[in-house]
């Protein structure tokens, strides 16, 4: 039973004229199958719990139209200003979601482009694409899944360890009328390899646009990945991301999503931990000013015994921004001995930004050890005399502690370019001098 | 240098300080021993501005002018220093980052120009050598993670950056074994000078081996019940506070908070 209704009319028009195209088999499938999914489902209202303070209204109301590969008109000349901190190592670079051959770097053995995947190897995308990130419950996956076209996709064989991050850029032009585009990454690591990868999402500032995207992350037996996120869209962008992991034994992974662009962002990161001896670490840092709202949601499964989560989210909320964390552990009835720590701390700078923050522990198992905490509150002004008594003014000191807050999330990132890049963000929202020569915290 | 005039202070509506006079020349070194609960760390607290502290009668003048009238970061920029009792952890901001903040607050404040990195990375490398300070702490965090000897350290190595005129040490002697205790000394006696006065206060006499005060003075209920040379503060060693007309107060002495 398809429900039309007038919101999604647009992603109806596209979506039929992406169906004249010649496509893969899977991936006719896949689009045929999440579009019913998708029109069954609809985009989700208030009354859905697990969207209760995050309005999609101003999101439903736009007639996003679907994003072309062209890259015209002015926006075109920020393109290298978006790709700063990116110049070394592999890279592959998604304009609107198409592959840009031209600004990517890959060896085209282990990273590139999924449409070459599901061309050479079409076996081995099918045992995973979409088989992680499910399009059944979750309508904005289901949409992604529908106007699956290209991506990117990273196979690390078995034992390799790549040891230069693999950037991978998500780039919003528009041609002006607002669009969508639907990126898609892959993420495949086989069992002993070890990576660095970091996704990078931006566009030109003061566009209006939406990015739905879908990464999926696969470790084997024994491997590691350090993931990183920077979201920088527009400010009047929209962002809806899942990032769904999926953890053989003994796999080690960590993420950390700095979300500061958009004006309605909505992250999930979930992780299942499906096999013993599995370490997870989900870390964040949400900044939001003005009328910004940044949804950050995480769900981490411990299916199986002897594994550990660490999560910690931070945001830090001015003017009339509204934050929202939800963090959800369900430790199943085999997950003995699970070791699992969630903590969320926001800072309020204004009285008239509000986080609605929720810890959700669901525990089937007896002898687990979980904790979680959340903490909501303005500077500490102990700390802010520390800083006063060493000749700092107030107002200053008062910008330091912001950073210091925030940096606490950014100065854990390995990447240095990355971290330095993100430092200097920080610094220059709280109107902080930039530390020359190096970073403000080595 | 420093002349306090009948202090009186309050902490939660509670009188602490009950009429303290102290003067304190260019150069010299006073100790300020008192038992818990004697109005200590009140004083620190009022000297360097905390707002915890309402001063309900008296007068402070710091080399001629109204110290009660600054707020905390003008008292910084006119040269007095606090060595906190328990040193604020501030995780994402490093060591490097916060004293290049503050001393160039406080050379702009003495009209000197601001340091640039290279001038202040000569500076930093300088004076944690005075103070054998490990020079990988100083990338790290403000105390985070520190020891408590590592913290105290951090201190003594911040008023060797800021070169204060006044240096007020808030028992930078607890928690310390002999050996920190010994390089903290140290490091604070390398920064005596004519020109620079320093204000212990502390609970034992030991830290005054070291650091060798002109002035003792013994602090019980508010007030200075006795003041003399050093040879007063091995006379409270002997006697205990007890002589000095000090009651152990029933049940848990609470103290305020001043990190």
């Amino acid at each position: 039973m398809i429900d039309v209704r007038e919101e999604y009319d647009t992603y109806l028009t596209d979506y039929a004229t992406l169906e004249q195209e010649d496509a893969p088999a899977l991936l006719t499938r896949l689009r045929k199958a999440a579009m019913d999914r998708f029109t069954e489902l609809g985009f989700p209202t208030l009354r859905n719990e697990e969207w209760r303070f995050t309005s999609l209204a101003p999101l439903t109301k736009v007639p996003f139209r679907l994003a072309g590969p062209e890259r015209q008109g002015p926006r075109v000349r920020s393109l290298d200003r978006l790709l700063a901190g990116t110049e070394h190592g592999q890279r592959i670079v998604l304009v609107n979601g198409h592959f840009a051959a031209d600004l990517s770097r890959t060896d085209g053995i282990h990273v590139g482009s999924l449409a070459t995947f599901l061309k050479e190897r079409p076996e081995w995308v099918e045992q995973h694409l979409a088989r992680y990130a499910g399009y059944d419950k979750y309508p904005f996956n289901a949409l992604n899944t529908a106007f699956l076209r290209d991506g990117a996709c990273i196979h690390i064989p078995q034992g390799k360890t790549l040891d230069e991050p693999i950037h991978l850029v998500y780039v919003s032009l528009t041609a002006g009328e607002p669009t969508v585009s639907h990126p898609r990454a892959l993420i495949v690591a086989e069992p002993g390899s070890r990576a660095t990868v970091v996704e990078s999402y931006v566009g030109p500032e003061g566009d209006v646009y939406f990015t739905n995207t879908v990464t999926e992350i696969v470790l084997g037996e024994d491997a590691g990945i350090d993931h990183y996120k920077v979201q920088r869209e527009s400010t009047e962008a929209f962002h809806i991301a899942t990032l769904q992991i999926h953890m053989q034994r003994a796999a080690r992974f960590s993420s950390h999503l700095v979300s500061l662009g958009g004006s309605l962002v909505r992250n999930e990161a979930n992780s299942v931990l499906d096999a013993e001896g599995c370490e997870c670490t989900l870390n964040g840092l949400a900044m939001a000013n003005d009328r910004q709202l940044v949804d950050n949601h995480t769900r981490i499964d411990h299916a199986k015994a002897h594994c550990s989560s660490h999560e910690l989210y931070k945001q830090v909320l001015n003017g009339h921004a509204r934050g929202v964390f939800n963090g959800k552990i369900f430790v199943h009835a085999d997950a003995q001995k699970t070791d699992a720590k969630q903590t969320n701390q926001t800072l309020l700078l204004s009285n008239d930004a509000v986080i609605d923050t929720k810890p959700q522990l669901e525990i089937f198992a007896d002898d687990v050890k979980c904790t979680h905490g959340a903490t909501v509150g303005q500077l500490d002004e102990t700390a802010i005399f520390y800083l006063r008594s060493r000749g700092i003014g107030s107002d200053e000191a008062r910008s330091l502690l912001t950073f210091a807050f925030a940096n606490d999330i950014v100065e854990r990132i390995k990447v240095r370019p990355i971290r330095a890049q993100l430092e200097e963000v920080l610094l220059a929202s709280q109107g902080l001098p930039r530390e020359e020569g190096g970073e403000a915290v080595a | 240098m420093l002349t306090i005039f009948n202090l009186h202070a309050k902490v939660d509506g509670k009188d602490i300080l009950k009429g303290i006079n102290l003067k304190v020349n260019p150069g010299e070194v006073h100790a300020i021993m008192g038992p818990n609960g004697s109005g200590k760390s009140t004083l620190a607290g009022v000297l360097a501005g905390r707002e915890l502290y309402e001063v309900t009668e008296g007068d402070i003048l710091f080399e001629g002018k109204d110290l009660l009238d600054m707020d905390p970061e003008k008292r910084a920029r006119e040269g007095i220093f606090l060595a906190f009792q328990h040193p604020v952890e501030i995780p994402g901001v490093s060591n490097k980052y916060f004293l290049r903040a503050s001393l160039n607050a406080i050379r702009k404040h003495r009209g000197q120009p601001e340091l640039d990195a290279m001038e202040f990375l000569k500076l930093l490398k300088e004076k944690a050598k005075v103070i054998h300070i490990d020079p990988t702490l100083l990338d790290r965090p403000v105390n985070a993670g520190f020891s408590g000897g590592e913290k105290k350290r951090n201190e003594i190595f911040q008023m060797a950056m800021l070169e204060p005129k006044l240096a007020v040490l808030d028992e930078t002697d607890s928690g310390l074994d002999i050996d920190a205790l010994r390089i903290v000394s140290d490091g604070v006696n390398a920064l005596r000078s004519k020109e620079r006065s320093v204000v212990v206060i502390t609970h034992h006499q030991r830290i005054l081996n070291y650091l060798v005060p002109d002035k003792v003075h013994v602090l019980v209920n508010g007030r200075f019940v006795k003041s003399g040379g050093k040879e007063l503060a091995l006379e409270l060693e002997e006697k205990g506070y007890k002589e000095f007309g000090y009651v152990e107060p029933k049940g848990k002495v609470t103290q305020p908070v001043l990190s």
